[in-house]
């Protein structure tokens, strides 16, 4: 079905393919006292999905924090479709369209599974309908009277991507999507995304996972230290690989 | 009268005490539903604040003070207070809660505790600075004056009334609450308010109108009492105490529980007023012991 609709969904809110979404620079954040993001500098262009790479610790997890609103302090600029950010609280970035899908995944334990999926409000027109989530995640289907947490992993990751896809957001962060999750899980997940971008989301992903990640992503960014140490595309990563194998430890 | 036979006399007796022991029964009842009303309030409060509402009891006097001021100063009926009292005190908590309440997210509870124990201690000192302590009448409404006899107890209108109307309130809120589309808002962000806000809803704006519900329950079972106990600035202070016995006893966790929980340690205490009024005062604290003993988190709540 509806790769035809779900394209159409997501053309609505997407701005043409190929012109810059998110342009992220000098962004510097602090947890309490400790200084995590010392001028993160990317950007990203409608439709891609990019993602971030680095070890445990780098500041992946607090780019996409910092970009969404949720953490303490932060400085710097974050431009999303040429608005700034970095002085908005999260719920107006959300109303402008930025979804955020967390590494623990917050599905709520005293929400049914129905109840987690309407949960994030509508923020624009043309998101996914229940219908096109369902075929997406047919597995929700069947779990919408269950308790949230009750779900095995995957589905609550399913669940935690499926939510996000209702609110007309174009633009989705998706953090660590994988961890934790069997193979064959893996792989629906790296279906799922490759629809969403195929039918014009735009994707920034943070993995651990890089062979996950190299299913999937059209550009790489290096973190290291909480700055962007490097980056290359898809294109380019074989040439890249013994430097990605130095960056990442592996 | 010469003729009347020992069992019919003892039938008698039996009547007697069975009716004082319904007459009790019923009080329970009431009291159960000021229990409910309030251990309700503190239970959504502390869902989304994380704040224990040590000023609980003070908003439920001025709930009731609220009633008495419309009716003496502007001629406002019972039915009308009924509706704005909840709605003034509900917006002079929500300005507390704007003003104060709102600094200490993240604090430990130590701070809300003296904070709102603080506040409630001004309010009562000002109303007790104007009104002294001795209580003010507030007489029930013509509608409900009077009595049914049920048969086998004598039901006065006005205490049937009070405990229905608090029934339907608490299950209304049960209802908002847990099957709703902003009860399920307040329910996820009573677990993860920074990924609520971040799906781009206002959550600081819902702690305030939450904070203002609670107190608003509050002020509505000041209202509800003010005809059965008068209106008396110390009305909150000496309920309040056996409140947070119940909610102590029902645990914070869960909204159903603090109603069931309200309403049966009412009943409790009534009927402990009747088999052995020693005790009447001190059940419900016993009670809390035992629980606290058996069950630390209460009888219905989550581990913290």
């Amino acid at each position: 079905m509806p790769d035809a609709q779900l394209a159409e969904a997501a053309a609505k809110t997407a701005p043409a393919t190929g012109g810059e979404i998110l342009a992220v620079s000098n962004l510097e954040a602090w947890y309490g006292e400790s200084h995590i993001l010392h001028g993160i500098n990317f950007n990203v262009n409608a439709g891609e999905v990019v993602t971030l790479l680095g070890r445990n610790g780098a500041g992946k997890t607090t780019t996409l924090k910092s970009i969404m609103g949720v953490i303490g302090k932060r400085t710097g600029s974050v431009r999303f479709n040429g608005k700034e950010l970095i002085k908005s609280p999260s719920d107006r970035i959300a109303r402008l369209g930025v979804a955020f899908c967390p590494e623990e995944r917050g599905i709520f334990s005293s929400l049914d599974v129905r109840e987690n999926l309407l949960l994030p409000p509508v923020v624009r027109p043309g998101g996914l309908s229940l219908e096109q989530i369902f075929d997406l995640f047919p597995n929700l289907k069947e779990r919408l009277k269950s308790q949230g947490t009750k779900l095995s992993g995957g589905e609550q990751q399913m669940l935690a991507i499926a939510r996000i896809l209702r609110t007309g957001a174009s633009f989705l962060m998706l953090d660590e999507p994988t961890e934790g999750l069997a193979p064959v899980i893996i792989q629906q997940i790296g279906h799922t995304i490759a629809r969403l971008k195929k039918q014009g989301f735009t994707i920034l992903l943070v993995e651990q996972n890089f062979r996950f990640a190299s299913t999937v992503a059209d550009r790489y960014y290096i973190v290291e230290h909480g700055k962007i140490i490097d980056g290359f595309a898809n294109s380019e990563l074989a040439a890249n690989m013994d430097k990605l194998h130095t960056y990442l430890g592996v | 009268m010469a003729a009347e036979t020992p069992e019919l006399k003892r039938t008698g007796a039996e009547r007697e005490s069975m009716q004082a022991l319904y007459a009790q029964l019923l009080v329970g009842l009431i009291n159960g539903s000021f229990y409910a009303l309030l251990s309700l309030g503190l239970a959504v409060i502390f869902g989304m604040l994380n704040i224990i509402n040590f000023a609980h009891g003070a908003l439920y006097m001025m709930g009731a003070f609220v009633a008495y001021f419309l009716l003496n100063i502007w001629g406002i009926n019972y039915w009308w207070a009924l509706l704005l009292s909840p709605i003034v005190v509900g917006i002079f908590g929500m300005i507390l809660e704007r003003t104060m309440l709102k600094f200490l997210t993240g604090l430990d509870h130590l701070y809300g505790l003296l904070l709102t124990f603080g506040l409630a201690l001004i309010i009562q000192g000002v109303f007790q600075n104007f009104f002294g302590s001795s209580g003010l009448p507030y007489s029930i409404p013509d509608q409900l004056r009077g009595g049914m006899n049920l048969g086998f107890m004598f039901l006065p209108v006005y205490r049937g009334w009070v405990v229905v109307f608090s029934l339907v309130v608490c299950l209304a809120t049960w209802f908002l609450i847990e099957r709703t589309r902003l009860g399920a808002y307040l329910r996820a962000a009573t677990e993860n308010p920074t990924l609520v806000r971040a799906f781009g809803i206002n959550v600081p704006r819902m702690i305030t109108l939450t904070y203002g519900l609670g107190v608003g329950l509050a002020a509505l079972a000041g209202v509800l009492s003010a005809p059965i106990n008068q209106v008396r600035p110390l009305m909150g202070a000496d309920l309040i105490i056996v409140v947070f016995a119940v909610v102590v006893i029902g645990g914070m966790g869960s909204i159903m529980g603090s109603i069931i929980t309200g309403f049966a340690l009412g009943v409790i205490e009534g009927l402990t007023k009747y088999f052995y009024p020693e005790a009447s005062n001190t059940v419900v604290f016993v009670l809390m012991v035992l629980v606290l003993l058996v069950k630390p988190t209460g009888l219905t709540g989550r581990a913290a």
